[in-house]
């Protein structure tokens, strides 16, 4: 019987449908919030997610060959760069058309740059072509095979061309393969010689690094962290203090003064021979390596690891343990069992923190690092400000962010991003 | 013709007194350089006169070592904030191949020597590039520390791979150039042939083989600064730098430190224009550029800092430092005592070959 009366849509008191009403209601307070995020959302979009987008786009487009020799692109597109012949002359002549034109553009020297990534030698090629070329008439001067080996020797060989075939396409995998130390060769991906591979090394120090210096931070930020949320409030405000300063001091200065304490006529140094602990012709080397880096990251990454663990422990009730204690548990039991499982998710924030931090870490390692001890930003700062090789740079960075991703994912897994905690 | 003639005397009039037509200028300029020392003797030399001469305020930003990347950053966003920068001369002409520098037509747009001899022929070789007005020229070499060498001080660059005479770390540039060049002539390659050899992959391969024999005592550094200190701090005996900052570290800091001049190898720093000023802009860079690359004010800068003025017509009105009150004449690198054995960069092949052979360089320091 209630069956009958009630299988009518609920009405809301205007008449309409108790469900939509509820939804329109929903709507608008979901477009109020919407409105009062967007400052920040708009924000993060404009400075944040479209330069990453920007950059990730870089590291495969290939726009500039196409672009500035179209015809000779179009002509090579029917040779056959394994022939082991030269192109003909209509690749040629296409190629005097094409040059003649980025000359007047400013054009050819830019993509000389881009090539001489490539293929050594490929800058003044163009560069040089490019001053010859300006003086060509089109109509007059031809055939212009002859002329281009004339001009410049490079134009007679295989190299340019095969390199101009292969990366012709609007896109490249070109510099995701470099930055995994391959290349692309005419049969495919082929490795880089053995005495230019660097990337690979550095993505694996760099993890390896990263790590040793969380756990060095969990090793030392977890006694300073359990002593702050234990101590009385006002001495643990006090210490605080002490692990703040730092944290308020400039990177640079912190950097210079690990400089100071472990080079070789160092404070460090200098103590340790007047104790007679070292020789003085033996002193330690304990900066400009992996040693040195290590420290001085750990130090200044530290503050990162002890707050998130400090706020974690201040909420554990001191009770649990005294609980577990009158229970019978011995002092290392009631921490094990008790104390420190209530502790992780702020070992695992502090980790989260200090490893991302650090992997994409660059000027602590710039000015302690040394040889072993710089880490793939490094060579990811050297190509955006100095080489100019932006592809390359991309493409490392991207990487880079492909591994964080993947760290995080896997870190979901094992420990569960749930379980993280900054405080509270 | 007369019209031509009359048109013609009265614009170079307009630009030699400069306000004129200052109308047409902006009255404020950005002008990117080095910082430190270097820039302060810009300031005394070329901004404060300039300033008092035209009123125009100039702004000094210390972004040099990061230009090509920012200058190119800004090319692509379409607002370039820089008004005139100094750069290396390599910079600058990967900067001149990227279309981001003006190119400069030397005998109309910069100022003739007093004696009337062209711009072209006054900087002579120096002018290595189109967009590159050449300013100064210094040179990288070694500095070692007088109370560590014992009685023999060194007095030749391959001092710096003999680890048996000379015991300790020593400091070089992070980076192939100059360190493949000094490598290979310690390995017995005559002067002429060093670009020849690190042409060829063997020859890159024999100079980092000979880096190799000291790679465990060198301490690598990336900024200028870093060598003055390490000497200094007797962390180590010897280190490559520019001869300014060892001149500083020398005459001002008075440090027991000398100079090694032996196959220093001369570079040059300049000015380039950017591309894509407004008029307006790019004639009141223009303008600024005609005085501060004429002959007294290149001089002048000598006064301040110890690098050599790049005009031939400068080199005879170099005089004592301003505040030490030296002469700075055999401080400098062009002096004819310091440029016994000197090795002059070769641009074109680094051009070519940087990125090549730093992946290499790269690849053996890692290792």
């Amino acid at each position: 019987m209630s069956d009958t009366t009630n299988s009518g849509p609920v009405l809301a008191a205007d008449g309409t449908p108790l469900k939509r009403s509820l939804a329109r209601a929903l709507r608008t307070q979901k477009l109020r919030a919407l409105a009062l995020v967007a400052p920040l959302l708009i924000f993060v979009l404009i400075t944040f997610l479209a330069p990453i987008a920007d950059m990730l786009f870089r590291s495969v487009e290939n726009d500039i060959v196409r672009k500035t020799l179209p015809k000779t692109v179009a002509a090579l597109s029917t040779w056959d760069p394994n022939s082991g012949e030269l192109p003909d002359e209509a690749v040629y002549a296409a190629l005097a058309d094409d040059l003649k034109v980025a000359v007047a553009e400013k054009d050819h020297t830019k993509l000389g740059s881009r090539l001489n990534y490539e293929l050594t030698g490929a800058s003044s090629l163009f560069r040089k072509s490019g001053r010859k070329v300006k003086k060509w008439d089109l109509e007059t001067d031809g055939p212009f095979k002859e002329k281009f080996i004339e001009l410049h020797e490079g134009w007679g060989e295989l190299p340019i061309w095969q390199t101009i075939k292969i990366y012709s396409p609007k896109y490249t995998s070109g510099y995701f393969l470099n930055a995994v130390d391959l290349k692309k060769g005419l049969d495919g991906i082929e490795s880089r010689p053995e005495n230019e591979q660097i990337y690979w090394l550095l993505f694996k120090r760099t993890m390896f690094m990263s790590m040793v210096i969380t756990i060095s931070c969990i090793m030392l930020g977890y006694p300073v962290a359990w002593i702050l949320a234990n101590l009385p409030m006002r001495t643990s405000n006090l210490l605080m203090i002490l692990v703040l300063l730092p944290f308020w001091t400039s990177l640079l200065v912190r950097t210079s003064a690990w400089k100071v304490m472990l080079q070789q006529q160092g404070v460090i140094n200098d103590t340790l021979v007047w104790l007679g602990l070292v020789g003085d012709a033996d002193r330690l080397t304990m900066i400009n390596n992996q040693f040195g880096t290590i420290v001085a990251m750990t130090h200044i990454l530290l503050p990162f690891m002890i707050l998130p663990m400090y706020s974690v422990m201040q909420t554990i009730p001191e009770t649990y343990l005294r609980a577990a204690k009158s229970l019978g548990a011995t002092n290392w039991t009631a921490f094990w069992r008790v104390y420190f499982p209530q502790s992780v998710p702020g070992i695992g924030a502090g980790s989260i923190l200090v490893f991302i931090l650090s992997i994409g870490y660059y000027i602590t390692p710039e000015i302690v690092g040394g040889n072993t001890g710089t880490f793939i930003s490094n060579r990811i700062a050297f190509h955006i400000s100095s080489s100019l090789n932006w592809g390359l740079g991309a493409a490392l960075g991207a990487i880079l962010l492909l591994v964080v991703l993947l760290l995080y994912w896997a870190y979901d897994q094992i420990v569960g991003i749930d379980n993280v905690k900054l405080g509270g | 013709m007369k019209l031509t003639t009359t048109l013609v005397v009265s614009s170079a009039m307009a630009l030699a007194t400069g306000f004129a037509n200052a109308a047409d200028m902006a009255d404020e300029m950005t002008i990117v350089s080095w910082g430190g020392a270097y820039t302060d003797s810009q300031q005394n030399a070329y901004h404060t006169p300039y300033s008092e001469m035209t009123g125009v305020d100039i702004i000094n930003d210390a972004s040099s070592n990061e230009a090509v990347a920012k200058l190119r950053a800004m090319n692509e966003a379409g607002n370039v904030t820089w008004d005139v920068v100094d750069v290396v001369a390599a910079d600058a002409m990967r900067l001149c191949d990227e279309g981001l520098a003006l190119e400069i037509d030397f005998d109309t747009q910069l100022a003739a020597a007093p004696d009337g001899t062209s711009a072209t022929d006054d900087f002579g070789d120096l002018l290595v590039s189109d967009c590159f007005i050449p300013q100064i020229v210094y040179s990288t070499t070694f500095g070692y520390r007088t109370d560590m060498v014992g009685d023999t001080p060194p007095t030749d660059i391959c001092a710096v791979f003999d680890l048996e005479t000379y015991p300790g770390k020593r400091s070089l540039e992070k980076r192939p150039i100059n360190n493949m060049e000094w490598a290979l002539l310690c390995d017995g390659v005559a002067k002429a042939d060093v670009y020849d050899v690190l042409e060829t992959p063997e020859g890159q391969e024999r100079a980092l083989a000979k880096l190799d024999t000291i790679k465990d005592s060198v301490i690598w550094w990336s900024a200028g600064a870093d060598t003055p200190q390490l000497l200094a701090d007797e962390e180590v005996i010897m280190g490559s730098t520019y001869n300014g900052r060892l001149f500083s570290l020398i005459e001002e800091q008075n440090q027991p430190v000398a100079m090694l001049w032996d196959a220093q190898v001369y570079d040059l720093d300049g000015w380039i224009i950017p591309a894509g000023l407004s008029p307006e802009r790019e004639a009141r860079a223009l303008d600024y550029i005609m005085f501060a690359t004429d002959t007294q004010r290149l001089a002048d800068q000598a006064k301040y800092i110890s690098y050599g003025p790049a005009r031939a017509s400068s080199a005879p009105l170099v005089g004592k430092h301003a505040e030490l009150g030296i002469d700075m004449a055999p401080h400098m690198p062009t002096d004819p005592n310091n440029a016994k054995n000197t090795f002059l960069y070769n641009y074109e092949f680094w051009a070519d070959y940087r990125d090549d052979i730093d992946a290499k360089f790269q690849a053996w320091l890692a290792k």
